[in-house]
């Protein structure tokens, strides 16, 4: 990887980083903001991450863009106990769980 | 309960932050190790972390520069993904504004999902209590993620290097994110946000520098939105029907 390219994204991410959480408490204080920017931040963490998360699921980079039965069950039970649970945590191993299941069945098939 | 002390707020504030230490250390963890496996050294992994401190941002960036994304695309993905920040910033404001700056400097620097979430759910259930104890309280719950965000990053790292492919690393982000994401689906606004973007994102997979994602993020966004205010409107209606 290029360091040049590293060092502008670390530096750039963590400048921006801290100009977003400081933007209010330091800057705006006590100001009111438009509804309408409000209502769109809301949501921003719920698209945005999906948004990055769903062609790895359907493409993988790892089987050269195929769709793999084993990355996709385990993104669904991902999901579902997470939604079901509302526990990153258990979320986290019943996913990495349901992966390495399917991938050590497939492997045998 | 009102607090006597700065130390009592800080000592609960370390209680209440406490039990996210079981996702700081799995967490931190992958990142040093896919950093690695990403190209990047133990010192660089460590600064990342220490500079950044916001794990789907850190991962967001990471996967875009695996796949050799602009880097103008890696930063502004990585920062749309950590713009809920400034939301925390906001709704921080009203409670800890009064603070000296030096202190609201600290506090934005240490501004997590974990210490935000202890924060507000105390600040909200307590309106007496006084800043200092506030900034105290907010410092105490930083305490347990922090140290450990940068320390993990470091083991992850000096692992890292040992991690054969058949460990399907490169799919521990998607797991990381699904399981972030489910527990913020709070309203069905946030359902239908998340469900254009998924579809946007699928239909612009081709679209070239990363910029599916950004187009994606927008459109699911502006669901959300749109969502909001027609249940609002719903909500009203009744009200008056």
């Amino acid at each position: 990887m290029d360091k040049t390219t590293l060092w502008i994204v670390i530096i750039g991410l963590g400048v921006g980083s801290f100009m977003l959480r400081f933007l209010f408490i330091g800057l705006v204080g006590s100001r009111a903001m438009p509804d309408w920017l409000l209502r769109h931040l809301r949501y921003t963490a719920v698209a945005v991450l999906p948004a990055l998360v769903a062609p790895q699921v359907v493409w993988p980079a790892a089987t050269d863009g195929a769709p793999d039965p084993a990355r996709m069950s385990a993104a669904v039970v991902t999901l579902t106990v997470g939604l079901l649970t509302k526990n990153v945590l258990a979320a986290v191993l019943a996913g990495a769980a349901t992966l390495y299941g399917m991938l050590y069945l497939v492997g045998l098939g | 309960m009102p607090f006597t002390t700065a130390k009592s707020a800080y000592v609960k504030g370390l209680i209440d932050g406490a039990p996210f230490v079981l996702i700081i250390i799995p967490f931190s963890m992958l990142f040093g190790l896919l950093a690695v496996e990403t190209g990047l050294n133990v010192v660089e992994a460590l600064v990342f972390s220490v500079v950044v401190i916001a794990g789907a941002a850190q991962f967001t960036a990471l996967q875009l520069m695996q796949e050799q994304a602009p880097t103008l695309v890696v930063l502004a993905s990585a920062l749309a993904v950590n713009l809920r920040m400034a939301m925390y910033s906001a709704s921080l404001t009203p409670y800890v504004g009064k603070a000296p700056f030096w202190q609201r400097a600290l506090v934005a620097y240490t501004t997590v999902d974990q210490s935000y979430i202890v924060a507000i759910a105390r600040f909200e259930k307590d309106p007496d209590m006084s800043v200092p104890h506030r900034v105290a309280y907010f410092l105490g719950a930083v305490t347990p993620v922090v140290p450990l965000w940068y320390g993990f990053t470091v083991v992850g790292a000096l692992l890292g290097a040992q991690v054969p492919d058949s460990w399907a690393l490169d799919f521990a982000i998607p797991i990381a994110f699904l399981a972030m994401i489910a527990p913020m689906f709070r309203t069905l606004a946030h359902v239908v946000a998340a469900l254009v973007a998924v579809v946007v994102a699928l239909l612009a997979a081709g679209v070239p520098y990363s910029l599916g994602l950004i187009i994606a993020g927008v459109a699911g966004m502006m669901a959300g939105a749109r969502t909001e205010v027609w249940l609002n409107r719903r909500t009203a209606g009744d009200a008056h029907g």
